[in-house]
């Protein structure tokens, strides 16, 4: 590719997916994805710049957890409901987990992080359980 | 964004910029019939005025009148005033007027020609013409005002030249602006016509509008400073900044007032380029810090667990090189340049009856002979009081450093600490087990293939512990076995601290006896006895302690910190079984040099005898060398050395348990696995695994010894940079290349403030011994920057004394007076009460505000609960209702649907759809802009950024703008 005199060409999923940081992520097709603007993880220059400004470590912690939110939201509706939930437990757990088990988690979870009960997580929700997790911000970073 | 791609030729930009506003208008159309009629109107006129503005286009280039350039800036002003609310009009209205008025309509006409934006002026002159009225209201006014105008503008000729180039970069910002329209939002609309409005001289504002224009200009700072947060694309970011700082370059200097405006300018200038020089030293800061290649990719192959032991490695390095610059730098090497060279004086030189065996490598590697003799101890310094020609202290500077470098270390310590708290937060509940263990438990920065199948291994069984725990949250079937059990492995460990303390004492007491019989008589073992056993006791109990510690049965975590406990336990209990050994040591040396004092006075009395008898005093006192004079021996320099062997021996047995512990396990594994009977490598032996704590710990007690020798063996935080600096290497390939990543991988950042609590605590007791000795203990008299002295600390009162005016030193006395000093501390106590109970309230009205937030939650759910109960209830009612009137069902269905998902929802599920046509359909999808309601103000206001629509995800592509740009590069893909 050309960038000097095309700069507005751009990366398919597949090639950045592979990328030694992110090729061992469980979440990795997600993550370019909700930082490419069309929504199938093709990234310009400026999007892949975005997404690892977002994931290094200086970005504050807010940037972080709305692209965090992004991320887990799995089928894009702003709202982490048990589907997505249910997809990023499999995605950790390599599909280990029985099916009771994982709905069992994801019950929980809902049940914990849900302040307004409505059965699935708004990005307030998500906002309020991240700021106070003690490991959020040592994990959600990649050095380049 | 490349910013050439968008000033390529005007033509283009003409192009580009008729889309863009066609675009808008597009998404804008909220407009009445009654309008478009008008602007049909309008249209006719602007045929002819495009064809016109074509020509003058090309006129343009070599236009210089200044009257030609200045209507025209005064258009794009209008324009951008045009766009302001309502509200805004009235303070505008009266600016404009000034300008406004020496026009007229034809004047009008002319700069709707020149417009570069077409369709947005046709809009606008529709307003423009409703204003029309308003203006001749103001006429009056208007009047009065250009006559001051007309007094400005003659004061302000000479600066036209200045504008003019102003205006030209204006023209190519505007084109920018113009093209970006779409995705930028009401705010930037705003901070356009802010922009325009600041075209105005400054001369001609009222104060008010001055005050707007500052509080524009801070507004566009503060955007600066938080553009990083903002969740925006990349693109939109440095366009916005971009955009600012053109706008606060451009307006800064304009503030202020007359003579002022000269010195704010130069203040501003000088502010930016302080900032951009600690932009720079911050970028070379951060690619000064050493290793950081090499700890990533530590990181990504065993996760974040080891890599904090490498980051505290890195950290601890940090802080010992700056202890050896101060004592490297204010004490050995200013001795070794200005002091008396050696062989000078007694103490600078090695005794005769050692002379031969000075230079010998086993004498040296012991730092007797001539290491003793040298700058790294106590004893070789003078007690002069000023050396050089630059009269440097040397006694004062020596206790200075001593304070200095204790002090420092209490400082970074804490400081950290409190850091580290911050960071943390409060994230101790056990509120949010399950989302955290959900969201946050997986390393984003793993990239080997091991550690992730690791790391996911440990997440499953993480989740199966919490669920096994959730289900049976208390079923502990035999808990009398396990109390024994625990209570027997106390014990166990108990008896391991108390022999392991013994074995110490008794090898110390056993080492003095030999070294009272003389060091050559024994074997090396004899010799060394003390340190190895005490690096081999700190190499087996923490085995010995993970053995006693399966029996206990506890949650790995809660093991893991009773092994840590127990492991500083016994490193405590061995440092002090040393140190109190030294002590003894101390008492034995000062016995001996009180024989010594007296048998030097009986000798200094026979040679006088002998000087008398020969009459010619000045000879003998050539004859005596300095190595020939009897002399103390010197507890200082004994410690020193007890110190700086401990260290030696400690690294030494730290690198060879890495060789034979790692390194061979690691290449037998690996080779005798070919021809065995077991699968050696995941059976028995198999590879080591990096041990965190432990490696942690034998850094802390490092430290710990460090800073208690340091006053003695000036030379001690030089070994320890050097130690450290090698163990950064060793270790990093040791654990490269012959560990294997941890099965159970605990986080790290839990642990962080523990380990650091624990470095305050040795940093506490270790100073502890080291002050005591400093306070009480006189020093020796014939070695070291204070014999002579009664107490070391004598060295201030004589500074003060004699380098000080009276009076200071009299304001010290009384400052040092108990009677202040007492109350002084009483205050502190008090200060330090009351802090502590007024957190604690904090802290429980912390936990009562938590309480509350849960209760209301509950209830919220309940509500919740009830209302959609309700709403079904409505919903099968509207059903049948629906059944039965089948012609309306339209109607009902939609009416009913709102109270079923609440309101909230319902905007989301409107989003949702909105979101979703926008993501799954091919990109042109002009027609398909989210319906005006979306963007309806809400009450909950995130920090969303100032512009997202509510409910948008801030930083969600919002269909509408970017993609309007983006259409035309796709096509050329």
């Amino acid at each position: 590719m050309d960038y000097t005199n095309d700069p507005d060409c751009k990366l398919p999923l597949a090639l950045i997916v592979n990328m030694p940081e992110l090729k061992e992520n469980p979440f990795r097709n997600r993550i370019v994805e909700s930082f490419s603007e069309d929504g199938m993880g093709n990234l310009s220059f400026n999007e892949f710049v975005d997404m690892f400004s977002v994931l290094s470590e200086m970005a504050p912690r807010e940037l972080k957890a709305i692209y965090a939110f992004k991320i887990y939201d799995f089928n894009v509706d702003n709202y982490l409901c048990k589907e997505d939930l249910e997809k990023t437990l499999n995605k950790l757990t390599k599909e280990e987990l029985t099916p009771e088990e994982v709905e069992l988690v994801c019950e929980k979870t809902i049940e914990e992080a849900d302040l307004d009960g409505d059965n699935k997580l708004s990005y307030a929700d998500f906002e309020n359980m991240i700021t106070r997790a003690p490991d959020f911000l040592s994990t959600f970073h990649i050095r380049i | 964004m490349p910013r050439s791609n968008l000033i390529t030729s005007e033509n283009d930009i003409e192009i580009g910029l008729d889309l863009a506003g066609d675009e808008e208008e597009e998404e804008e159309e909220v407009s009445t019939l009654q309008e478009e009629q008008r602007r049909e109107r309008q249209r006719g006129r602007r045929r002819d005025g495009d064809r016109e503005r074509k020509k003058r286009k090309n006129d343009r280039s070599r236009e210089t009148s200044t009257a030609g350039e200045g209507e025209e800036e005064e258009e794009k002003r209008e324009r951008g005033r045009r766009r302001r609310e309502k509200s805004d009009r009235e303070t505008e209205g009266r600016e404009r007027n000034t300008e406004g008025n020496g026009r007229g309509k034809s004047g009008k006409t002319e700069k709707t020609r020149k417009n570069i934006k077409n369709e947005k002026t046709r809009k606008m002159e529709a307003e423009e013409e409703e204003e029309a009225g308003e203006r001749k209201t103001k006429k009056k006014k208007r009047e009065e005002r250009t006559k001051e105008r007309e007094r400005e503008e003659e004061e302000e000729k000479p600066k036209l030249t200045e504008k003019k180039k102003k205006k030209k970069k204006k023209k190519k910002k505007k084109v920018e602006t113009s093209s970006e329209q779409e995705s930028s939002e009401e705010e930037e609309n705003q901070e356009e016509d802010k922009e325009e409005e600041k075209e105005v001289r400054p001369e001609s504002l009222t104060p008010e509008e001055l005050e707007k224009l500052k509080e524009a200009v801070d507004e566009k700072k503060k955007l600066i400073q938080g553009l990083r947060g903002k969740p925006w694309p990349m693109k939109k970011k440095l366009l916005t900044l971009r955009e600012s700082q053109e706008f606060v370059e451009k307006y800064e200097g304009a503030l202020g007032k007359g003579k002022g405006r000269k010195l704010y300018a130069y203040k501003v200038m000088m502010t930016k380029k302080w900032m951009k020089f600690q932009r720079d030293f911050e970028n070379f800061k951060t690619a000064c810090i050493p290793w950081e290649m090499k700890i990533k990719e530590i990181e990504s192959h065993f996760g974040s667990s080891v890599a904090s032991y490498f980051l505290f490695l890195r950290w601890m390095y940090g802080i010992n090189m700056i202890l050896f610059g101060l004592t490297f730098g204010l004490v050995m090497v200013p001795e070794a340049l200005m002091g008396r060279p050696y062989g000078s004086i007694p103490r600078k030189t090695v005794p005769r009856a050692e002379e031969t065996s000075a230079m010998d490598f086993a004498v040296l590697w012991d730092f007797g002979g001539y290491a003793q003799y040298s700058v790294l101890f106590y004893g070789y310094y003078n007690n002069q009081r000023a050396i050089g020609w630059l009269k440097f202290r040397m006694p004062l500077s020596y206790f200075l450093v001593g304070v200095g470098t204790v002090a420092y270390s209490y400082m970074v310590v804490i400081r950290t600490m409190a850091r580290n708290a911050n960071e943390s937060g409060v994230g101790d509940d056990n509120s949010f087990n399950f989302s955290w263990k959900m969201f946050t438990s997986w390393d984003y920065l793993i990239g080997n293939t091991e550690t992730a199948d690791n790391k996911f291994a440990s997440i499953t069984t993480s989740f199966k512990e919490a669920i096994l725990e959730e289900q049976e949250s208390r079923k502990d079937d035999n808990i009398h076995l396990t109390r024994f059990l625990r209570v027997l492995a106390n014990f166990l460990v108990l008896c391991c601290l108390a022999g392991s303390g013994y074995l110490i004492y008794f090898v110390v007491r056993r080492s003095q006896k030999f070294a009272l019989d003389g060091l050559e008589n024994h074997t090396w073992w004899e010799r060394n006895e003390v340190n190895m056993v005490m690096s081999l006791l700190g190499m087996f109990c923490p085995m010995l302690f993970d053995v006693i510690s399966t029996l206990e049965n506890y949650h790995p975590r809660v093991a893991l910190q009773w092994q840590l406990g127990r492991i500083f336990a016994l490193f405590l209990g061995n440092l002090y079984t040393f140190i109190i050994a030294l002590m003894d040591e101390i008492n034995l040396k000062r016995e001996e040099e009180k024989i010594v004092k007296f048998n030097i006075t009986m000798w200094e009395a026979s040679l006088h005898n002998a000087t008398e008898s020969e009459n010619s005093t000045a000879a003998t006192v050539t004859i005596i060398q300095p190595a020939d004079v009897p002399r103390g021996p010197c507890w200082e320099t004994m410690v020193g050395q007890e110190f700086v062997r401990l260290i030696i021996s400690d690294t030494m047995t730290t690198y060879i348990t890495l060789l034979i512990g790692d390194f061979l396990r690691a290449v037998l594994v690996r080779f005798l696995n070919y021809c065995w009977c077991w699968d050696l490598e995941a059976g028995f032996p198999s590879y080591s695994e990096f041990d965190v704590s432990g490696n942690v710990l034998g850094l802390i007690f490092n430290q710990g010894m460090i800073w208690m020798g340091a006053f003695y063996a000036p030379c001690l935080p030089a070994l320890n940079v050097l130690r450290l600096h090698v163990s950064m290497y060793l270790q990093c390939w040791a654990v490269m290349c012959c560990n294997v990543p941890q099965e159970r991988v605990f986080k790290a950042s839990g642990s962080n403030n523990f380990y650091m609590a624990m470095l305050l605590v040795i940093l506490f007791l270790s100073t502890l011994p080291a002050i005591y000795t400093i306070v009480t203990i006189p020093p020796s008299f014939d070695c070291g920057p204070f014999s002579g002295k009664k107490r070391m600390f004598d060295v201030i009162q004589e500074t003060l004394e004699s380098d000080f005016p009276a009076w200071f030193g009299k304001v010290f006395s009384y400052a040092s007076n108990p009677g202040l000093v007492l109350p002084f501390i009483l205050l502190m106590v008090l200060a330090i009460y009351y802090l502590q109970s007024t957190s604690k309230s904090y802290k429980e009205a912390n936990v009562e505000l938590k309480k509350k937030l849960q209760t209301q939650n509950e209830e919220n759910k309940k509500k919740n609960k009830r209302a959609a109960l309700k709403a079904q209830m409505d919903l099968e009612e509207a059903r049948k209702a629906a059944i039965k009137t089948p012609e309306h069902q339209k109607n009902n269905n939609a009416s009913v649907k709102v109270p079923e998902d609440g309101d909230e929802q319902h905007r989301g599920s409107q989003r949702q759809n909105n979101c979703r046509n926008g993501r799954n359909l091919p990109p042109p999808r002009h027609q398909e802009q989210p319906p005006p309601n979306t963007r309806a103000p809400v009450s909950r206001s995130y920090h969303y950024g100032n512009q997202g629509p509510p409910g948008y995800l801030p930083g969600h592509p919002r269909h509408s703008e970017p993609r309007m740009c983006r259409a035309p590069n796709l096509q050329r893909h």
